[in-house]
């Protein structure tokens, strides 16, 4: 006999902060070792590239770093639906537990592509359709960040940045698509970082393992960020004080 | 208006900034009846008042009209917050109009509540140019013209001197005659006595 | 018309007509959105040089930059003095379609300071050295998508309602949740202008300028009227 799993438990904080403190170390520990192994593989196993040597290889860092920052926002702007569709508070701790990770993504993916377009173009800045997108998602992801601390109360807070996430998402894609078009207009940098080398199986391993990595490392300190918001806000909650007192 | 017209709170629990500031709180009003809330500042009159009138989602309990749960603002529902929803650019007639138009109440009816509201001689002068106790009385011309079957009011006395208090006594003992429910936050001792009838007052100290 | 449709242009017509109405009565708001725009593109010229061809080159995005950041200040007019009035809560009780009503005030305020703004536009056009087929092409690209950055403003200025200004509200924060939803219709607004420059067809721009328009016009209302019920709770 099966038994339904009742998702709306872990939708409660009480339960939630329980379970997120377990499984924290857990990912912690995960993040390290695949880190680890990806930068061992893409470091010291990868072949170099016959153009651009050694250099290329802060892609290892930043393809999985730009890969993160589109999938977080989108995770935001999903637990933001959760949030204003099902009222739940932790959906709505989600999202901002979710924004400064996704934002410091972006500004790795930002500092690393400078790092390798210096030796490539010469110069650690051009508006190509990749670098001009992230900067763009950077600044999505900060208006998430300003527009909740900007309200002093807590549930306005989260519903308002829940909505913001939700239309920044729906936009994503659109300034993708325009800031692409827009580069192939004016006949930009011809060397252009969506153009990626073929890759030979060890740098793909290399940048999975790099993004598993980012994977775990975002659940870990999410988790931690939002049990902290939790304790922020249900300080004088019964589940709490029992906690504290026990 | 509907006999069956009846607003009901059941161990009703509101939020404000992560605080909560009610809890427990029950009631029931029937058509015809008023409900007088009091009680200090900051206890949490008027979040009560934004709860019954659908902005504000309650912690815990819930608030029934009509007998079915409470889910949004409603058309039912007259709200006169602290604000009553007055441009200062506008004059006080077309203020009234363009917020009867709003509420699909018949426009034509605002000069004779401006006049049973003492405002016929300042009907035209910009709203923001009015003092507060006039401001107030635009808002009773408000009441006057209002056919809707719920009324919040949220310190509807405050800047009205004697003669006004006296004006929306009426005003509300009116509404009442005609089944309405009136829910009304309060400093100071209000009556709704309606010509002969007794009138149903509750009072509920927060 | 079906009785929803008629309670959503009804509402469209009230919304329309008192915002239009309240912008009459003061309008210094358009006055300055004007100054403003005339302003700031007036300075790029005495930055990057008064030669003719440079100025031509850098004349579609200047132009359209400055007429969207003219549109940001008087984002604020929108929805702050009805909320500090108390008219917010009576909208939500109408009983008329919230979207619709929400719908109604970003025309009126398109109306009030967007098309004045494009209407200065050939101002500019002749300050940086447009020939004519493009500041038509520029007017043709600022209406529909001034519209467009009108009803997505309108979103964010109902989205910083209640915001504290001492924690970071007002017209900075609107810049900032605005304008990286403005970089599709900024890139193909000057895009048009340029393309003509250059000799090719604007059509494409001005399509996809349209569609996005189109597309603003159903969604912007109704997450604009979600938002103006966060800010009443």
């Amino acid at each position: 006999m099966t038994r339904r799993i009742n998702w709306f438990f872990l939708a409660s904080p009480a339960s939630f902060f329980a379970v997120a403190g377990r499984l924290t170390p857990w990912f912690a520990g995960a993040s390290v070792l695949l880190l680890a192994a990806g930068l061992y593989v893409g470091f010291g196993i990868a072949p170099d590239d016959y153009q651009q040597g050694s250099v290329y290889r802060i892609i290892y860092i930043h393809v999985p770093a730009a890969w993160m920052s589109m999938f977080i926002y989108l995770l935001m702007a999903g637990y933001g639906v959760l949030a204003l569709t099902f009222n739940t508070r932790l959906s709505a701790m989600m999202v901002l537990a979710l924004a400064p990770t996704g934002a410091w993504f972006t500004v790795i993916a930002l500092i690393t592509g400078s790092i390798w377009g210096r030796p490539t173009w010469g110069t650690y800045w051009v508006w190509d359709a990749r670098l001009t997108s992230e900067l763009f998602l950077l600044f999505l992801y900060l208006g998430v960040l300003a527009l909740h601390h900007a309200h002093a109360d807590p549930k306005r807070a989260d519903r308002a940045a829940a909505l913001l996430a939700i239309v920044g998402a729906i936009n994503v894609p659109i300034i993708y698509f325009s800031v692409k078009w827009w580069n192939t207009l004016h006949q930009g940098a011809s060397i252009s970082l969506t153009a990626a080398p073929k890759m030979a199986m060890t740098m793909l391993t290399a940048m999975l393992l790099v993004a598993l990595a980012a994977w775990c490392y975002t659940f870990a300190v999410s988790f931690t960020r939002v049990r902290t918001i939790i304790l922020e806000r249900e300080g004088r909650s019964d589940w709490l004080q029992k906690k504290v007192s026990a | 208006m509907s006999g069956g017209a009846a607003l009901e709170a059941r161990d009703l629990a509101l939020e404000r900034g992560g605080r909560r500031v009610l809890a427990g709180v029950s009631f029931r009003a029937v058509a015809g009846a008023a409900l007088l809330i009091r009680g200090a500042n900051g206890c949490g009159k008027t979040s009560l008042l934004r709860a019954l009138a659908g902005f504000l989602q309650p912690a815990a309990g819930d608030v029934r009209w009509r007998g079915a749960a409470l889910k949004a603002a409603t058309a039912d529902t007259l709200f006169i917050g602290h604000e009553a929803g007055f441009r200062p650019e506008l004059t006080a007639r077309e203020n009234l109009v363009c917020a009867l138009t709003l509420a699909g109440e018949p426009a034509r009816a605002a000069d004779d509540a401006l006049a049973r509201a003492g405002l016929t001689a300042r009907a035209d002068a910009a709203f923001g140019q009015l003092s507060a106790g006039q401001r107030r009385r635009v808002a009773l011309a408000r009441l006057f013209a209002s056919t809707r079957a719920l009324w919040l009011l949220d310190e509807p006395a405050t800047a009205l001197d004697d003669a006004g208090v006296a004006v929306l006594e009426d005003a509300v003992a009116q509404h009442l005659g005609r089944g309405g429910i009136a829910v009304v936050t309060t400093h100071r001792p209000l009556a709704f006595a309606g010509g002969r009838s007794v009138v149903n007052t509750q009072a509920l100290e927060l | 018309m079906t009785t929803a449709e008629r309670g959503v242009w009804s509402a469209l017509r009230w919304a329309v007509a008192r915002d239009l109405t309240l912008a009459a009565r003061s309008p210094a708001a358009a006055v300055l959105a004007i100054g403003f725009f005339l302003l700031a593109a007036a300075i790029f010229p005495l930055g990057v040089g008064p030669e003719p061809e440079q100025l031509k080159r850098i004349a579609p995005g200047v132009i359209w930059a400055c007429a969207a950041l003219a549109m940001l200040a008087p984002l604020t007019r929108l929805y702050e003095p009805d909320y500090a009035a108390g008219v917010l809560e009576q909208l939500a009780l109408s009983g008329r379609p919230l979207a619709a009503l929400v719908g109604g005030k970003a025309i009126a305020h398109w109306l009030a300071i967007g098309v004045p703004i494009t209407v200065a536009a050939p101002l500019t056009g002749l300050w940086f050295g447009l020939d004519t087929a493009a500041v038509l092409v520029l007017v043709a690209t600022l209406a529909p998508g001034l519209a467009t950055l009108t009803l997505l403003g309108g979103l964010c200025a109902a989205l910083t309602l209640g915001a504290d200004a001492g924690r970071g509200g007002g017209t900075p924060l609107i810049a900032l949740l605005l304008l990286p939803l403005a970089v599709p219709v900024l890139i193909l607004g000057a895009g048009a202008v340029d393309a003509t420059e250059n000799g090719l067809s604007p059509a494409p721009h001005l399509a996809l300028l349209t569609a996005f328009l189109l597309v603003s016009l159903v969604v912007a209302p109704v997450a604009t009227a979600a938002a103006v019920k966060i800010a009443l709770e």
